[in-house]
C-alpha cells in the first residue's frame, strides 16, 4: 500500500541527528526519509546502534541532549515538527501521536495504580468528569483485552505482556493517527509476543491508526506491517512493501539478514548469519557502510556511497541503497 | 566462523547428568507465609555425552531454575541430581565441588553484564585457569588462554586478551563466555539463553560455534531458550517446559513434525516464520501462563487448552511415551504407539 500525498500523515525527509560529544558530532541517523501513510504499518528493522530508536526519537520529538536533528523535516499531518516548541507539541502529545516504549516496565510507574496513570494522561489533555475518565480508561483496557478491574492493580501485579497492553491502552486513549512503538514486544516470550503483534494489528484495522513498528527482528514483522524499512549503521538502505522484501529480498545486508534466522519447517539448512560487526558510527567506513561485511563487494563500494535506487518490483517502487542496483552503472561483477 | 550443517549423532548411550525428581520450591512472603512458588516440580531429565539438549519455554517456566540447580547455585528442595552416576548430594569438600563446576560451567545471558568492565578480558579466564588447572604454569596458562580464544573464533587471540569489554560487540563477549567456561576443560556447558541478548546477524555463528565445540571437543550443551528454531538448528533433543514440568521431550524433528502436547503445538504457531505464507492472523491468544503458587493437582495448562477434559482438573498428567523416545504429559494426546500396534494387528487378521 503506497500512500498518495494527501493520505500521509508523516513525512521525513533527508532527517539527520547528530550525538554531539566531547570527540566530535557522531551522526546516527543520516539522511533518512520515508513517509507514512493514513491507517499503514511501516516496520523498521535494524540491529543495535543502527540509528532506529534514535530515529522514533526524533520523528516524536523526544530526543534529549547530546543528540539533536542537525537537519531534514519531520512533517505530521502537514505541520513542521522540527520547529515547533514544546507548548506546541505538547498538545499534539497522546492525542495525535503517542509512543509506545521498550520495556513498560520502566516506563509505568511503580507507586501508581495503571487507573491513576491513565487518568494522569486523560486530565492532561481534556477535561472530563471522573466518572468519564473511568469510563474511557475501563473502554481502552477492554479493547486491549485487560479485566478493567486492573485499574485498580499496580503495575508489579501485571504479567510482562498485560503491562505492554497497558501502555498500548494509554497510547489509544485519544485515538490518535500515529502510534509510534518502539520494540514493544522484545521483552515477552513467543507466545505472548505473538498475540500482542495480532491484537495490535486488529485494533489497528478497527481504529485506523498508523503505526511505526521499530523491531531489530525482521521475522516478526514479516505478517504484519505494510512496508518494511532495514536501516543500517544510520541509513535506510532498503525500503519496500513487505511482501515484496521478504520475497526477494535486494540488499545485501537484508539478504544478509534473512539468512540468518533458522527455520523451524523445511530441511535444515546451514546458516552463517553476517560475519563481522556493525560499524562504529564516529569512524564510518568509506564508501558504502556495509562493504566491510558485504559478500557482493565491488571496488567502488569501497570508495563510492551508494544512493538509494528505485527499483522496480510489479509497478511499485522499492529502494535500494547498493550499486548492484545502479541503474546508471554498468553492471560489474562482484569483485 | 564456518558453518557446517549441526551434525547429529544422536544420544551415544552414556549418561553423563540425570536429574531424579528434581524440584524447586521458593517460599514467597514473610516469616509464616505458607505460599510457595512451584519453580520447578519433579524433572527427570538425562543429558549423554556428546549431546545437545534444549529446554525450551515461556519466561518463568522454570528453565533458568533447573540451569542453576544443575549448576549448584540453588540447593533443591526435593530430588537429586547425579553426575556420572554420583549424586551431587554427596559432594562435601570444596575440592568436589569445584571439580563438578569445573566439569559443568555455565555461559550467562547478558554478555554485558557478565563480564567485569575494569580488567581485561585475559583477566577473567587466566582466573579461571588458575582455579580449575593448577597443573599449568603462568606461561602455559597464558598460552592456554589464547588456545582457548582461537577455538572460539576470537582470532588473533593475543589481540582479543589484551582488550576491555567495552571494545568488543556482544557476539564477541558471548564468545567469551564460552572460552571462559572451555578453561575448565568441560564435559557439559549450561548455556542460559546465550544468544537471546545478541543481534541476529550474529546469533547464528554463537550456536554454530555451539555445534562445533560439541563435534571437535566431544562437550555436551544444556541449551536453554525460547527461541525453537535455534533450538531446532543445534539441539539433538527437545525439552519443552511449561509452568515448572516437562510438558514433552523427545528428539528435535520428531517433536516439531508430531508436536503432541498442546502447549508445544501453541509454541510453535506462534513462532514467526518469515517464510511461511502470508495469512491472516488467527484470533489472539490472550491469556496468561498460571502462576504457581501452592498448585493443586490437575494439568497446569487446563485453562488455557483447547483440548481440556474433566481429567485434566483432577490428574496431573503423567509423561508418557507415545512415540519412539517421545514423551508428553497429556491426557488426551494419542499415542502413535498403540495406533502402529492396532495397524499391525489389523493387517494381520
Amino acid at each position: 500500500m503506497i500512500a498518495s500525498p494527501a493520505q500521509t500523515v508523516l513525512e521525513v525527509e533527508d532527517l539527520c541527528v547528530d550525538y554531539l560529544t566531547e570527540r566530535g558530532a557522531v551522526r546516527a541517523v543520516d539522511g533518512v526519509s520515508l513517509d507514512v501513510g493514513r491507517g499503514e504499518f511501516l516496520g523498521i528493522v535494524g540491529e543495535s546502534g543502527c540509528g532506529k530508536s534514535t530515529l522514533l526519537f526524533a520523528i516524536a520529538r523526544l530526543l534529549s541532549p547530546p543528540a539533536q536533528i542537525s537537519s531534514g523535516r519531520v512533517r505530521f499531518e502537514g505541520r513542521d515538527m522540527v520547529s515547533m516548541n514544546e507548548k506546541e507539541l505538547r498538545r499534539l502529545r497522546w492525542r495525535e501521536y503517542s509512543v509506545v516504549m521498550q520495556s513498560a516496565m520502566n516506563a509505568l510507574n511503580p507507586v501508581l495504580t495503571i487507573g491513576a496513570q491513565l487518568k494522569d494522561v486523560i486530565d492532561a489533555h481534556e477535561r472530563l468528569s471522573s466518572r468519564d475518565v473511568r469510563q474511557r480508561s475501563e473502554g481502552v483496557l477492554k479493547l486491549v483485552g485487560i479485566d478493567p478491574e486492573h485499574l485498580r492493580s499496580y503495575p508489579h501485579q501485571l504479567s510482562g505482556g498485560m503491562r505492554q497492553r497497558a501502555m498500548i491502552a494509554m497510547a489509544l486513549v485519544f485515538t490518535p493517527d500515529l502510534v509510534i512503538m518502539d520494540e514493544p514486544t522484545s521483552a515477552l516470550d513467543v507466545v505472548a509476543q505473538r498475540s500482542l503483534m495480532v491484537q495490535i494489528k486488529q485494533l489497528q484495522r478497527k481504529i485506523g491508526f498508523a503505526a511505526i513498528f521499530v523491531t531489530h527482528d525482521m521475522s516478526l514483522v514479516s505478517h504484519f506491517s505494510d512496508r518494511l524499512a532495514v536501516m543500517y549503521a544510520g541509513q535506510v538502505v532498503e525500503l519496500g512493501a513487505t511482501r515484496d522484501v521478504f520475497a526477494e529480498p535486494k540488499h545485501p545486508y537484508t539478504v544478509g539478514l534473512m539468512r540468518s534466522f533458522p527455520s523451524i519447517r523445511g530441511p535444515l539448512q546451514p546458516l552463517t548469519g553476517i560475519p563481522g560487526a556493525p560499524p562504529d558510527l564516529a569512524h564510518p567506513p568509506a564508501g558504502c557502510r556495509f562493504n566491510p561485511r558485504c559478500t557482493e563487494v565491488m571496488p567502488r563500494c569501497r570508495v563510492e556511497e551508494p544512493e538509494l535506487y528505485a527499483v522496480n518490483v510489479k509497478g511499485t517502487y522499492d529502494q535500494v541503497r547498493c550499486f548492484l542496483f545502479d541503474p546508471r552503472a554498468a553492471r560489474e561483477g562482484p569483485e | 566462523m564456518i558453518a557446517d550443517l549441526p551434525s547429529r549423532p544422536g544420544g551415544e548411550g552414556r549418561e553423563l547428568l540425570r536429574t531424579a525428581g528434581l524440584t524447586k520450591h521458593f517460599k514467597l512472603g514473610g516469616l509464616f507465609s505458607s505460599r510457595y512458588l512451584h519453580a520447578v516440580d519433579s524433572i527427570d531429565l538425562a543429558i549423554g555425552e556428546n549431546e545437545i539438549v534444549a529446554l525450551v519455554g515461556e519466561s518463568g517456566s522454570g528453565k533458568s531454575t533447573i540451569a542453576r540447580l544443575i549448576a549448584m547455585v540453588y540447593k533443591p528442595t526435593s530430588g537429586e541430581i547425579f553426575h556420572r552416576g554420583r549424586p551431587l548430594s554427596t559432594l562435601r569438600s570444596r575440592r568436589d565441588v569445584l571439580e563438578y563446576r569445573g566439569r559443568v560451567p555455565m555461559v550467562f545471558q547478558d554478555p554485558y553484564g557478565s563480564l567485569s568492565p575494569v580488567y581485561h578480558v585475559s583477566h577473567g579466564i587466566l582466573r579461571a585457569l588458575k582455579l580449575h588447572r593448577p597443573d599449568l604454569s603462568k606461561r602455559g596458562r597464558e598460552q592456554e588462554a589464547e588456545y582457548l580464544f582461537e577455538s572460539v573464533g576470537l582470532a588473533p587471540a593475543r589481540e582479543f586478551l589484551a582488550k576491555y569489554p567495552y571494545e568488543l560487540s556482544g557476539g564477541q563477549r558471548q564468545r567469551i563466555g564460552f572460552a571462559q567456561a572451555l578453561a575448565c576443560r568441560p564435559e557439559l556447558i549450561l548455556a542460559d539463553e546465550p544468544v537471546s541478548m545478541l543481534d541476529v546477524s550474529v546469533r547464528i555463528g554463537v550456536l554454530n560455534l555451539m555445534s562445533s565445540l560439541r563435534r571437535r571437543e566431544r562437550i555436551s550443551f544444556l541449551y536453554i531458550t525460547h527461541d525453537i528454531a535455534g533450538a531446532r538448528y543445534v539441539a539433538d533433543r527437545l525439552i519443552v517446559l511449561y509452568a515448572g514440568k516437562i510438558a514433552e521431550s523427545g528428539p528435535v524433528e520428531d517433536v516439531l513434525a508430531h508436536p503432541k502436547h498442546p502447549y508445544t503445538q501453541l509454541l510453535l504457531s506462534a513462532v514467526p516464520d518469515p517464510r511461511a505464507p502470508v495469512s491472516l492472523p488467527p484470533t489472539p491468544e490472550v491469556q496468561e501462563p498460571p502462576r504457581v503458587i501452592n498448585p493443586t493437582e490437575g494439568c497446569r495448562f487446563r485453562t488455557r487448552c483447547p483440548y481440556a477434559i474433566d481429567e485434566c482438573a483432577r490428574v496431573t498428567p503423567p509423561l508418557r511415551v507415545l512415540r519412539p523416545e517421545h514423551e508428553a504429559a497429556c491426557h488426551v494426546a494419542t499415542s502413535d504407539l498403540e495406533g502402529a500396534e492396532e495397524l499391525a494387528h489389523d493387517q494381520l487378521n
